[in-house]
């Protein structure tokens, strides 16, 4: 089962680099929205079976699969905009800058001191590549909504480490950690709504009269 | 006990959300501070004790941090009786729900000792404000809605990860996995250096953004700038703090690790730089919230090397807990009095408050002169223990820099202030309804006058509290 979860962390990692690559917000949406799934599924890959698992996976896939994607794409809709245009950095540097962060998070893990048992799965390189992708799209987007997707996959990547915790986490406090995300995220969805209204356009390089001269 | 403390709230948020009368709220608002702040000290005075399993335990630091908010909770509860009689053109429902939640989850902060949930709660807090910075509705606070938010999420989903670090490094020593407190301290000798320092670097990075230490503090000028008054006096002295507490349970941590010396050395240098930074803008700065919020980021940076100088300066971060988080709150409620007046933060516009506001003028005067660390005022106290434990500890450049920054940023908010509240006003200046009243000056008043008197003479309890606070802050031997 294990091999199967890392084939699906492939997938995952081909996930960030189509969001890296994407001009196109309701597409980005739905790249994050498959991966929420496979996170979802994960969960159930790597630990036995119980009634309880099923109770996680389910939440897991509803909450990152479905709810948070569907929020966004009432937002972008309401906005009325389809494509992130003039990112601050292209899409080829990006792509790039992705790859050798990934290629980087590879090596970065292969020299930390792992467990024995998770040391040949991919669990760690992914959860760092998936990590530093976010923080990738957080900073050369210049789009609100692009700023949330790039919230919403570094999250993923931390999610990610958290499946090697199994037990250290308590459910409470995993539970707490996803409704706060789905709170913000709402939160974020409200905002938005609120700058397109505002300043008629989601660019938030337009939000610049709080700068210091 | 603990669940009271934190259900309370809750329910007081609950019956606002019902009320559909704009008068009513801020008093039930207050009604429910009210109640939190007699649990508190029914709490401080009476320790229930530890929960079974160890995740909740009101431990001297805890105590600290929960007395200073609960008491700065309730002023700006009943200051808000006042306030938002001025502010009676929009809602206020969305305004009250959200200081009740925060204060639910700030009062988790203080009682958990489980470092995830207590990561839950901070993270709690920092959404349950965001709607309030966007009190004014207008572009200016959008932008600072967003930037607060964002800036804070990304932050303190970096310190999550730390935790897993943390927690990960207990499952590669093979000891109980954990994120208790008190389990962490205890087989910290066993856990493997790699994940525990990369752990420390990710927890300082996340909550020294929500704290605002430089240069992660960019948020922080315009979120403070844009918020109504109460709300950045919360912000300024009630959010720093608990950030802060959460730094003072990973250094409970590190003190246990060989990570320690790495930990103080990082403070430190943030501290510092938070405090030239601090220096560097709050001269000519036009805005007088703005430059409330770099006096912000001057104390938080004050805070961090009092930690990282560790020793005496210890019981001066902890006193400057209580010290900052009043002060500030006069700082922000009176000048929020002076921008309803004006109509303005801009100091072009705001001149002569003295004249125009004797009482908010004042108060915003004395809140300068407290915060700036002159004599007789508390964070003169703290201020002065920590300057002078860098010194005995033969630290000379910590200490020269400490009050170099001190002094310029002296200079720098005097020459903001000073011509604000002395002067005439200007002939041509707005002129609004706002007039000085009991229920907008007694609030700030009252957090002065318990500035004034923890300058002259702090309480046996207290000291008991303080100095119980700091031993478990101690290097041990």
């Amino acid at each position: 089962m294990i091999s199967l979860a890392d084939q699906l962390l492939v997938l995952v990692l081909l996930i960030n680099f189509i969001s890296l690559g994407t001009s196109r917000l309701i597409f980005s949406i739905r790249a994050v929205a498959a991966q929420g799934v496979i996170l979802g599924i994960l969960p159930g890959l790597i630990h036995p079976f119980s009634w309880h698992l099923v109770g996680i996976t389910v939440v897991i896939i509803g909450v990152k699969g479905f709810v948070i994607p569907q929020m966004l794409g009432r937002a972008v809709r309401s906005a009325e905009i389809k494509r992130e245009v003039e990112p601050f950095l292209g899409y080829v540097p990006t792509l790039l800058l992705g790859a050798v962060f990934t290629a980087l998070s590879f090596g970065f893990a292969g020299r930390l001191p792992m467990l024995p048992e998770h040391h040949n799965y991919m669990f760690v390189p992914a959860s760092i590549a998936t990590l530093m992708t976010g923080f990738l799209i957080l900073t050369t987007r210049r789009k609100a909504i692009s700023q949330v997707i790039g919230y919403l996959i570094l999250d993923n990547g931390i999610f990610i480490f958290g499946l090697l915790l199994a037990g250290a986490m308590p459910v409470m406090v995993e539970a707490g950690a996803l409704l706060d995300l789905l709170v913000g995220t709402f939160v974020m969805g409200i905002v938005i709504n609120q700058i397109s209204r505002e300043f008629s356009s989601l660019d938030t390089s337009l939000l610049t009269s709080l700068k210091e001269e | 006990m603990f669940a009271a403390l934190i259900i309370l709230p809750l329910i007081g948020a609950a019956v606002t959300w019902l009320i559909p009368f704009d008068r009513l709220r801020p008093k039930i608002l207050s009604l429910f501070a009210f109640a939190h702040l007699g649990l508190t000290i029914q709490m401080l005075s009476f320790t229930p004790p530890e929960s079974p399993g160890g995740w909740f335990h009101l431990d001297a630091l805890g105590k600290i941090v929960l007395l200073s908010t609960s008491v700065l909770f309730l002023t700006c509860a009943i200051y808000s009786i006042g306030y938002l009689f001025y502010r009676r053109e929009r809602s206020n429902r969305v305004l009250c729900v959200g200081l009740l939640v925060c204060l639910s989850a700030a009062s988790l902060v203080t009682i958990t000792h489980h470092l995830g949930l207590m990561w839950v709660a901070l993270e709690t807090t920092t959404i349950s404000m965001a709607p309030l910075i966007y009190f004014n509705r207008n572009a200016r606070s959008i932008e600072a809605t967003w930037k607060y938010l964002l800036i804070c999420s990304v932050g303190v989903a970096l310190a999550l990860i730390g935790l897993y670090f943390l927690a990960y490094a207990t499952i590669v020593a093979r000891v109980e996995p954990s994120l208790l407190l008190d389990d962490l301290i205890r087989d910290a000798g066993k856990l493997s250096s790699g994940w525990v320092h990369a752990a420390f670097v990710f927890l300082l990075v996340g909550f020294g953004t929500k704290m605002g230490l430089a240069p992660l503090h960019t948020w922080k000028p315009d979120a403070y700038g844009e918020a109504p008054g109460l709300v950045g006096a919360l912000l300024s002295g009630g959010l720093v703090n608990l950030a802060f507490l959460a730094l003072l349970r990973i250094y409970q941590l590190c003190l246990a690790t060989k990570e320690i010396l790495f930990f103080q050395n990082a403070l430190i240098v943030m501290g510092l730089f938070s405090m030239v930074m601090a220096a560097i803008f709050m001269a000519r700065q036009a805005d007088f919230k703005r430059m409330l919020a770099y006096s912000s980021v001057e104390h938080v940076g004050i805070m961090a090397v009092a930690l990282g100088l560790g020793g005496k300066a210890i019981f001066g971060a902890l006193f400057h807990i209580l010290a900052n988080g009043l002060t500030k709150g006069v700082l922000f409620l009176s000048s929020g009095n002076i921008h309803r007046s004006y109509n303005s933060k801009s100091t072009d516009h705001v001149r002569g408050a003295l004249r125009r506001l004797p009482w908010s003028g004042g108060l915003f005067l004395a809140g300068f002169i407290a915060i700036t660390g002159s004599p007789p005022f508390a964070p003169f106290i703290s201020e002065f223990t920590i300057v002078s434990s860098a010194f005995i500890q033969g630290r000379m450049l910590i200490g020269a820099i400490f009050l170099t920054s001190l002094a310029i940023i002296f200079i720098g908010m005097a020459m903001t202030v000073l011509p604000m509240v002395m002067g005439e006003a200007p002939a041509d200046s707005e002129t609004t309804s706002y007039r000085d009243t009991i229920g907008t000056v007694g609030p700030p008043f009252f957090l002065l006058l318990l500035v004034f008197v923890l300058g002259i003479w702090i309480p046996d309890p207290l000291m008991t509290l303080l100095r119980d606070a700091s031993a478990l802050l101690e290097v041990h031997k």
